[in-house]
């Protein structure tokens, strides 16, 4: 499907019903109403028959539509390729039985992190994972511990703020006199952050993590990956890097932090996010020591 | 956002089928923590009956040695504090950051020996104390 679509001109909006109160009453019935449509076209579904296929089973919830304020799963049937993914399921399914199944895509090569869910158990990008690995029926969840906006969909914002606050940003505490100059890094500090430069934001990590589903002020394992990026770049003020360590070593911080590797088993970019912070409980330790 | 749904805790625990080594390593280690506390105050208890004097002492721990659920459960505290001691040490490592991706198999094994050492102690425990 081309995402190329031709702007059609706007249509002003005119309010001709005298019943309707509000332009979001208006929405919200017109909705309702696409809905009901949309039910009716899961009934002349495309003949599957002697096709290979395969049952997705998907979370389902919208505070907006009556029928679905109660979660509850949908199945659909989707024709199986070799080498499709969970993306690819939900899409068909989206495309073909149910328009208003909703979750997050864009790159579809696991670089914008905006597709990770809760696929049979376990924090995966939709995008990543092969439908043919996984045991059917295969369950698609919003990722647990964060709040469903709407069917795969999840609030965001509380893992976005434990990410800025750890600052994340580079700072050499002065300019370069020069300012031209390169900052060149050295070969071996780069192997040592490579592998924490390649957080994609997607969240999963957080959702698997015992000890933040039950501690939201815990800054969690990407956040803590993010102060271990600059905090262990050579190029980094020895200001700034004090100021951070004592971010992450604060009530919430590192020492929240009790090794379940859970977070390491999930990150679909095979970061190392146990050892990272385990790194960063040792480097506290030794900023603590310096003062005595 | 007009409204959102909190699914709360419920699939913790609901998981647990999917727990990684590390998890169950967490939650065995937590447990034969716990244990292992608990088992001090029986201890402390055991012990104190001393206060009265040897025979009385040595009344307590005939009595006890002579149940056979003692001695089962002797076995289940071995194989608690020797898991807790192993994973202990274990754990030692993990924070100094060494053979952190190697982390699972340091598990199996301190499991794998626990189990060794429980099973050989076996016929030490069953056959109890004889005074
Ligand atoms: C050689 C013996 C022992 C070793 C090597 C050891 C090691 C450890 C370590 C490393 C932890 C921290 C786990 C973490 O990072 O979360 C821990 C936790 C714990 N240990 Fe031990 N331990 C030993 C003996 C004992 C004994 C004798 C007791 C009971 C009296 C005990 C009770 C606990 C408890 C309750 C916890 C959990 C604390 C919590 O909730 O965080 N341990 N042990
Ligand atoms: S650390 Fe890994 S799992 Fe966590 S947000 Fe970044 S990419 Fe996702
Ligand atoms: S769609 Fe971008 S990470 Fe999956």
């Amino acid at each position: 499907m081309s995402t190329q679509v031709p702007k059609e001109p706007e249509t002003e909006e005119v309010e001709t019903d005298p019943v309707v109160k509000s332009a979001q009453d208006r929405r919200i019935r017109e909705k309702a109403e696409r809905t009901a449509r949309e039910r009716v076209k899961t009934d002349e579904a495309p003949d599957l028959e002697g096709e290979d296929t395969r049952v997705i089973k998907v979370f389902r919830y919208d505070p907006e539509v009556p029928e679905k304020q109660e979660p509850r799963f949908d199945e659909f049937h989707v024709p199986f390729d070799k080498g499709m993914t969970v993306l690819d399921a939900l899409m068909y399914a989206r495309d073909t039985y149910d328009s208003s199944l909703t979750f997050r895509h864009s790159c579809r090569q696991a670089v914008c992190g905006s597709d990770a869910l809760f696929v049979n158990g376990s924090q995966r990008l939709g995008c990543q994972t092969q439908l043919g690995d996984l045991d059917e029926p295969i369950r698609i969840e919003p990722l647990p511990h964060q709040d469903v906006v709407k069917d795969l969909v999840v609030d965001m914002q509380h893992f976005y703020e434990q990410m800025e606050a750890v600052d994340p940003f580079f700072d050499p505490d002065d300019l370069p006199a020069d300012e031209m100059a390169e900052q060149a890094q050295t070969r071996a500090n780069r192997e040592k952050i490579k592998m924490s430069t390649r957080c994609i934001w997607c969240g999963a990590c957080m959702s698997s993590c015992n000890i933040a589903a039950g501690n939201n002020d815990y800054l969690g394992p990407a956040a803590i990956n993010k102060a271990y990026r600059f905090a262990m770049d050579e190029r980094e003020g020895s200001d700034k890097k004090r100021e951070r360590i004592e971010i992450i070593e604060r009530e919430n911080g590192v020492w929240r932090c009790q090794t379940q590797f859970s977070c390491t088993e999930v990150c679909p970019k095979d970061i190392p996010l146990t050892e990272h912070i385990q790194a960063l409980k040792r480097e506290a330790v030794k900023e603590n020591l310096k003062f005595w | 956002m007009s409204q959102s749904f909190n699914r709360g805790l419920v699939e913790d625990f609901g998981r647990w089928r999917e727990f990684s080594a590390g998890m169950w390593a967490w939650v065995f280690h937590k447990f034969t923590g716990w244990v292992l506390v608990g088992y001090l105050f029986t201890h402390i208890a055991v012990l104190s009956t001393a206060l009265s004097g040897p025979a009385a002492y040595t009344n307590t721990i005939t009595t006890l040695e002579g149940l056979l659920v003692v001695r089962v459960l002797e076995v289940g505290l071995l194989a608690v504090a020797v898991f807790h001691m192993l994973n202990g040490s274990r754990l030692l490592l993990v924070d100094l950051g060494v053979g952190l991706e190697r982390q699972d198999v340091s598990f199996y094994a301190s499991l794998i020996l626990t189990g060794a050492i429980v099973v050989a102690s076996v016929p030490t425990f069953m056959a109890g104390v004889s005074l």
